[in-house]
């Protein structure tokens, strides 16, 4: 399911928490993760998995993406999340601990069992898998491949540190090596690349400098656990007015490029082909959906 | 559904309740509410109609409220119910 949904700030919202769940249509993120996993006591998953379902129910008017983070399905509670949420149709699951595409597949295998019974097209439910083990990033590209119902790959650098028995630090060197392993799986594989959370919500400054930092490598959107942390992400995420104005250029350039019969050109000195103008298209999309250009750009632009 | 033991759910945090069920001869529903003078009312009709949807006939049902929305009401009593129910 390659797509080109906004997915900058994907907010983690404990599924077991009233005062949090009722206020999800308010934050401006581009997608909720409502968790039925780590944010819920093994007492309460009932408790969670009930609450979230009338909380859905209740939903009329969404106005973001919304994923429900389940148990594994390993656990005696995965398929009693799936049977509850199901139902009031999140737009995917946030698959935890997703080592393996065998697993992937069971949970598409799951999902589409449920899509054939009640009349949905298959491949209605996207799924989010998490990379968060050593293993899973060593078969990131594998995993990235196994279901068209993947749209992305999400890093869970806490229980990859644990995986790893280091400590996760601020700094964020401990995680160079799967950022990169996971942002190349995704991107092989046409899908987006979604960073982990960032948990000191104190720390603005070093949110800030991690958000450009796996922008700068690729990634296109990242978790967070606070609202308060959408703005910064935000920010990082978008195109700076330099960047905007060059892509502007470059779509000049290569449109006059294309009357004159060929395909490059050069710009103030430095040479437009085919791969400059589709990363122009792609910072000019990122600026029109968040409001920074006034017209879509016409993608057309790509098969000059 | 029959109530068959004891059986709570929610937490006493600001937008949530707690709901205590248990076995009783007759059905009797006590709420206490922060909001008890605005929305009492509004909560007893929710109950009544979780406590009819999930065919609770018996009972004695206590909610301690928050200021708990609908959807919150329905889903505590709804587990309060199951775990009383479950063998």
């Amino acid at each position: 399911m390659a797509d080109s949904q906004l997915r900058r700030t994907l907010l983690f919202v404990p599924g077991n928490m009233p005062s949090m769940l009722q206020n999800v249509p308010l934050f401006k993120c581009d997608s909720v993760i409502i968790d039925l996993e780590d944010a819920v006591n093994h007492a309460e998953k009932d408790a969670a998995r009930n609450l979230v379902r009338r909380f859905l129910e209740n939903w009329k008017d969404r106005n973001k993406e919304v994923l429900v983070r389940i148990n594994p399905l390993y656990t005696k509670w995965g398929r009693d999340d799936l049977k509850a949420i199901l139902p009031e149709r999140p737009d995917a699951i946030r698959f935890p601990m997703c080592e393996t595409p065998e697993l992937a597949l069971e949970l598409d295998a799951e999902l589409a069992a449920y899509e054939r019974a009640n009349g949905l097209e298959v491949g209605h439910f996207g799924i989010l898998p998490s990379i968060e083990t050593v293993k899973s990033v060593l078969n990131a590209y594998a995993i990235a491949t196994s279901t068209k119902r993947i749209f992305g790959l999400a890093f869970g650098a806490e229980d990859y540190t644990a995986s790893m028995g280091v400590a996760r630090t601020n700094s964020g060197e401990d995680l160079i090596h799967p950022r990169m392993m996971i942002v190349m799986a995704a991107k092989a594989a046409g899908i987006q690349a979604i960073d982990s959370v960032f948990s000191d919500v104190n720390d603005m400054e070093a949110l800030k400098k991690e958000t450009e930092l796996v922008k700068r490598i690729g990634y296109t959107g990242k978790c967070l656990v606070n609202p308060r942390q959408i703005d910064v992400i935000h920010e990082a995420f978008a195109p700076k007015r330099e960047e905007i104005d060059y892509a502007l250029e470059v779509v000049e350039a290569i449109k006059q490029a294309r009357q004159m019969g060929t395909g490059v050109i050069s710009l103030k000195g430095k040479m437009v082909d085919a791969p400059i103008v589709k990363r122009a298209v792609n910072t000019l999309r990122v600026a029109f959906a968040q409001g920074l250009v006034a017209t879509p750009i016409d993608e057309e632009i790509l098969n000059g | 559904m029959e109530i068959i033991k004891k059986g709570v759910a929610g937490t006493m945090q600001s937008s949530d309740l707690m709901v205590f069920v248990e076995p009783a001869d007759t059905l009797r529903l006590e709420i206490e509410s922060t909001v008890i003078k605005q929305f009492g009312h509004l909560i007893r009709a929710k109950a009544d109609e979780v406590l009819a949807k999930n065919g609770v006939t018996a009972g004695f049902i206590r909610l301690t409220d928050r200021g708990a929305l609908d959807y919150a009401i329905e889903a505590r009593i709804e587990t309060a119910l199951q775990r009383a129910s479950a063998a």
